[in-house]
């Protein structure tokens, strides 16, 4: 690991002062700039340990956990607050959220290991980068997402964990977490704070698709902070469930994923909300699988057909071929399953 | 020599071996910024801090990118701890910290403050007497190499004190971060449904 300044940040304005106190390039996005948050660590030191990212200043935000609701989750009749620094398991294990909100729980509980979830901040987690390897193997010399304009390694390399939608020439990296696909799929907004005051930034825009920049991966800036994120509650929150099919059973990425949550007038379906992961390069809202059921009676037919509509626009590469009808199947059964729930 | 035993010789080679493999690891890390990091390593300089490890005070100053794994082997000779991947997918150097189990491979010591780290060697009592969850490891020959075995039986405690241990898939699905490749994994989940209640408040 290359040598840094450790810094304790006290409170918001002095961690934003600190992450900044090299100045970063405005051309940069924040992943490449010299000042980087440290929360869990559960990505950033194991990318500095890779030499992947390469930060001159940490900035531990972890003493912030004291102050300004940044480790309580707030549920009430609007939706849910959870502050940036509350931990995976922390809400995972939240009773409110698991009976309220059971697509959060569920994408929480199935991500990571006990230990990982134990570290891993909300805020950390939507920010995880994804586990590409010609992107954390710095021996290989193309990868847009590294070294912008190097190329793609995985473009004619194996390719078996890349994504079939949202990838373009530039870069078919996957995204990798889970709990995104459930905000993506809730209509979440990531509160933000920086050197130009606070703003609200809706989920569905917070992430880029590659598009000629793969290496800016979200709209934050240098020195933005995440200090929340809100989940409004809505009458599909109760039925709602995240199905996520593994090599393993247990700790290992998604090949493929299905966020579901449905509003049901008896077997007919009022609104659907439904997200895709282990198959996309950044978290993958389905509006099209969703405006096929509006107004469906829900069985294995429409579920087929709502799955057909999200991967209409898949494009495949040498080895990932598998997770088209892997995700089509992964969302049906998601669907059926959401439709059998008591709530 | 006649009162050395393997763990006592083994921990002194290894303060020896960690006097040595600091330096090294500090150039390896260096060599690709050369010059340039050998400014910011001056500038930033060592971190002194205490740490309250097994219940005792540790008094350590380490370089800013030192993980708690490495403080615990090579700084304070606790040699317990394992480093398996050092990349947060193995489970092996499993501590708690609080009572909670985190990754000290992914875990600065910067980043302890002052909360209590348990790591394998402070869960025997004072007279020698195993833990339960280590009697029962031993009972059910739950290990063959036991390179994985310390972050094991942390990992253990803290599944059965989260309640998480409650039938042997969950025990599966909350001990799934430790990984064993001998594969003894029936005999750890054996191990666990006897030790958990006889932890009592252990």
């Amino acid at each position: 690991m290359r040598p840094f300044s450790y810094q304790r940040a006290t409170d918001t304005s002095s961690a934003i002062k600190s992450a900044l106190k090299i100045a970063p390039d405005r051309a940069q996005p924040p992943v490449l700039a010299p000042g980087q948050y440290l929360a869990g660590g559960t990505t950033i030191l194991d990318l500095m340990k890779l030499d992947v990212m390469r930060p001159q200043v940490l900035v531990d935000i972890n003493p912030l956990q004291q102050s300004d609701r940044a480790s309580t989750i707030e549920v009430g009749d609007k939706g849910v607050r959870f502050g940036a620094l509350v931990r995976m398991a922390q809400a995972a294990d939240h009773a409110d959220i698991r009976r309220d909100y059971p697509v959060i729980a569920d994408s929480l509980q199935l991500a990571a290991s006990a230990q990982l979830r134990n570290m891993a901040s909300l805020s950390g987690n939507i920010l995880q980068r994804t586990r590409c390897h010609y992107f954390r193997d710095t021996s290989w010399s193309q990868c847009n997402k590294r070294m912008p304009g190097s190329g793609c390694a995985a473009l004619e390399g194996v390719n078996c964990q890349h994504a079939v939608l949202g990838a373009d020439d530039d870069c078919v990296a996957l995204y990798p977490g889970d709990f995104a696909q459930a905000l993506i799929a809730l209509d979440a907004n990531v509160e933000v704070t920086g050197i130009n005051g606070n703003r609200t930034i809706p989920f569905a825009g917070f992430h880029r698709r590659p598009a000629g920049s793969p290496h800016i991966e979200t709209v934050l800036s240098p020195g933005d902070l995440i200090t929340a994120i809100t989940v409004p509650a809505g009458p599909w929150t109760r039925r709602s469930l995240y199905l996520k099919i593994r090599d393993r059973e247990s700790y290992q990425f998604a090949l493929a994923s299905a966020a579901v949550a449905l509003d049901m007038d008896g077997d007919t379906v009022r609104t659907a909300r439904i997200a895709l992961g282990g198959v996309a390069t950044v978290p993958w809202r389905a509006r099209e699988a969703e405006a096929e059921l509006e107004g469906q009676r829900l069985n294995e037919s429409t579920a087929a057909k709502a799955a057909e509509a999200a991967f209409v626009e898949a494009r495949t590469l040498k080895h990932n071929a598998y997770k088209v009808p892997l995700g089509k199947r992964t969302l049906t059964r998601a669907l059926l399953a959401a439709a059998r729930m008591e709530v | 020599m006649a009162d050395w035993t393997r763990r006592k010789f083994l921990v002194a080679s290894s303060t020896v071996g960690g006097a040595l493999a600091v330096p090294v690891a500090r150039g390896d890390a260096a060599a690709g910024a050369k010059a340039q990091s050998a400014e910011a390593l001056a500038a930033s300089g060592n971190l002194d801090m205490t740490l309250r490890i097994n219940g005792a005070d540790h008094r350590v100053s380490v370089d800013p990118r030192t993980t708690l794994l490495d403080t615990l082997r090579e700084h304070v000779g606790l040699t317990g701890t394992k480093k398996g991947c050092d990349h947060g997918q193995c489970g092996a150097c499993t501590v708690l910290l609080d009572g909670i189990r985190v990754l000290s491979c992914l875990t600065l010591a910067a980043m302890v403050g002052n909360r209590a780290v348990t790591s394998i060697e402070g869960l025997a009592a004072g007279d020698g007497t195993l833990h339960p969850m280590q009697q029962a490891f031993i009972d059910h020959d739950a290990f063959q190499c036991g390179y994985c075995t310390p972050g094991q039986i942390i990992s253990a405690v803290a599944c059965v004190k989260e309640g998480h241990a409650e039938s042997a898939p969950e025990i599966r699905e909350y001990m799934s971060g430790n990984l064993c490749r001998c594969a003894a994994y029936p005999n750890i989940v054996a191990a666990i449904e006897q030790a958990k209640p006889r932890m009592g408040s252990a």
